[in-house]
């Protein structure tokens, strides 16, 4: 276990940048996004719509019990968004470091570094695999909680300065609740997330060059040929299979709370940032039920076990294929 | 004393090209054994086959393990240093001791920093602000704070400037080797190595080519200073090579009792190099 734990934080040393300074970023620009909305909204001293799933304005007019209930809402699609937001930073930061997580430290040599040492290939597989799965979207979670309370912070100043009161809605909004909802979805991703992690790993340590290629050319490869396949008439893969939706999990379950829109849920992936949650009641929906939905769906554990065997072929993999040349 | 490498009939090929064939190979320990040959010799394939780094056919046995099978509990009895790109070059200094403390049963923290304050290494520095001397240096600190039994090296000096290269074979030789260890050293300097070598294998196609100690090379291997008028004596006694250096002929002779050769002139032990080019010869022709 320790040495465990310290792999993981190696992987951290390593990856910083990504794992830390992308929420961060991502956060920050949000943050910075609305401050320039409030300056646009004062220079033109009307209401102006700040695209962050709460509307200041509303915040701003906001007093009655009624009021009070939406600003808070409002509020809670903020958090919301800043976790949204950053998902999409940790969708590309967790696909790249898996990408080259088994894979770089060959390319470079320095694989036989990390083999002079008394660690099995399974804890250094593990170790990548529970990055990826864990930390990385827990400290986006983490860093996009903080962000939305610096957010917080600037709205009730603002609306402070105008002589509006926000404490009633801050107090009326969720900020707990929301974070325990995003962390139980978080959780629930870690198995969720199993197969694209293990494809991912699989073509890192599988690859001599270019796992990128393998990764991603390999199901938009199959793909093409399953349709041409039909186009002849022939009888396809995906008239048994749902082929797209098979390669679409090995590709694109690593999104944090992806599991959401997956076909079942009663829930889709729409323009709006809302997810097609209900707007007037943002943490009700969140919690309502998708959980034992997805825990009861084949889709989860087949890619539970598609996950794991793919990882145990990287663990494999990672004994056999040392160095990128000869 | 056990054998720390015992190796029979070792082969390993990469498609066509044989890189070993049929090695036989015992390694006691307390010796420091130079693995020398051409490039292409196999000498990289032995030390991985030894290592658990590659798959190979025939028996080997490390330290009485199987290094496929047993590699993470080998590892913690052997260290290698495989040259001096090797080390990550986002790692810092103070993350290679935590992370190497963490993970090696055997390695002593505090050993490794008495190491490293004798050089100019920051805990702070990445090892992509090293420059290869340094990077050398850090290595073998980590290294030489763990207590191993075999120490496997692989051209570890290469690239390196001379100051770096005497200190590393010297702290090598001072403060780490004793009787209960054993190190393994492949090397192209070997004029460098084989003053403190005990023992010495040349290989040549993925064979042994000779396996010997120092010792029995110095009584095997005569060299002899020749002056023109005898150099046909000496060549009557089949030498191994011929030279020549300031109008004398030096020749170098296997096997050839000292009192025959006492009459053509001074005798004197080979060097390994020079000893290595006669045995070597044509080996790229």
């Amino acid at each position: 276990m320790k040495t465990l734990a310290l792999l993981i934080k190696r992987e951290y040393w390593e990856h910083r940048g990504g794992f830390l300074w992308a929420p961060v970023w991502i956060s920050a620009v949000m943050i910075i996004l609305t401050m320039l909305g409030i300056v646009v909204a004062e220079t033109f001293n009307r209401g102006v719509q700040i695209n962050m799933g709460v509307s200041l304005e509303q915040l701003r007019s906001s007093l009655g019990a009624h009021e009070i209930a939406q600003a808070a809402n409002a509020l809670d699609l903020a958090q919301l968004s800043f976790a949204g937001m950053t998902s999409i930073g940790v969708f590309f930061v967790t696909f790249f470091y898996l990408l080259g997580a088994l894979y770089d430290d060959r390319r470079d040599r320095s694989v036989l570094f990390w083999k002079s040492l008394p660690v099995s290939d399974l804890a250094t597989v593990a170790s990548k695999a529970l990055t990826a799965l864990i930390l990385i979207p827990l400290i986006a979670l983490v860093v996009a909680t903080l962000g939305y309370l610096v957010f917080a912070l600037v709205v009730t100043t603002w609306v402070g300065v105008h002589g509006i009161n926000a404490l009633p809605a801050l107090l009326a909004a969720h900020p707990i609740g929301m974070f325990t909802q995003l962390a139980m979805i978080v959780a629930a991703g870690v198995l969720w997330a199993l197969p694209a992690v293990g494809w991912l790993l699989f073509w890192s340590a599988w690859s001599r060059s270019k796992p990128f290629l393998w990764a991603v050319m390999l199901p938009v490869i199959v793909l093409v040929l399953d349709g041409w396949v039909g186009m002849l008439g022939a009888p396809q893969a995906g008239g048994v299979l749902n082929l797209a939706h098979i390669l679409g999990r090995l590709l694109f379950s690593i999104m944090p709370a992806g599991w959401l829109s997956a076909p079942g849920l009663g829930l889709k992936l729409g323009g709006n940032v809302s997810l097609g949650l209900d707007d007037e009641h943002v943490l009700a929906s969140l919690g309502s039920g998708h959980l034992p939905a997805l825990l009861a769906s084949a889709d989860l554990w087949i890619g539970v076990l598609a996950g794991l065997l793919l990882l145990a072929a990287a663990v494999w993999l990672r004994g056999r294929r040392i160095e990128t040349t000869t | 004393m056990s054998a720390v490498i015992r190796a029979r009939k070792l082969s390993k090929r990469y498609g066509s090209t044989v890189a070993l064939d049929g090695v036989d190979l015992d390694v006691e320990a307390g010796r420091i054994v130079g693995l020398i040959g051409p490039n292409g010799a196999g000498k990289t394939t032995a030390l991985k086959a030894v290592l658990g780094l590659t798959e190979f056919e025939g028996e080997l046995s490390v330290l009485g393990m199987d290094p496929r099978r047993q590699r993470t509990r080998l590892m913690q009895e052997v260290c290698f240093i495989a040259d001096v790109a090797v080390l990550p070059r986002w790692l810092r200094v103070g993350e290679a001791l935590e992370l190497v403390a963490g993970v090696h049963p055997r390695f002593s923290r505090d050993k490794a920093e008495a190491f490293l304050a004798h050089t100019r290494l920051k805990l702070d520095q990445r090892v992509r602000e090293l420059s290869k001397g340094m990077i050398v240096q850090l290595h073998l600190a980590l290294v030489m704070a763990i207590d191993a039994r075999l120490l496997v090296l692989d051209e570890p000096t290469l690239g390196l400037d001379i100051l770096y290269r005497k200190a590393f074979y010297e702290n090598l030789l001072n403060d780490y080797f004793d009787e209960h260890r054993t190190i393994l050293v492949t090397t192209h300097q070997v004029e460098e190595v084989e003053h403190i070598l005990t023992d010495l294998v040349f290989m040549r196609d993925g064979r042994i080519a000779l396996a010997a100690t120092m010792d029995e090379v110095g009584e095997r291997y005569v060299e002899a200073l020749v002056n023109p008028d005898q150099a046909d004596a000496a060549r009557a006694l089949a030498p191994l090579s011929e030279r020549q250096v300031f109008g004398k002929s030096i020749f170098l002779f296997d096997g050839v009792a000292r009192s025959r050769l006492a009459g053509l002139g001074e005798l004197r032990k080979p060097s390994v190099s020079d000893l290595f080019v006669a045995t070597m010869k044509g080996t790229y022709a």
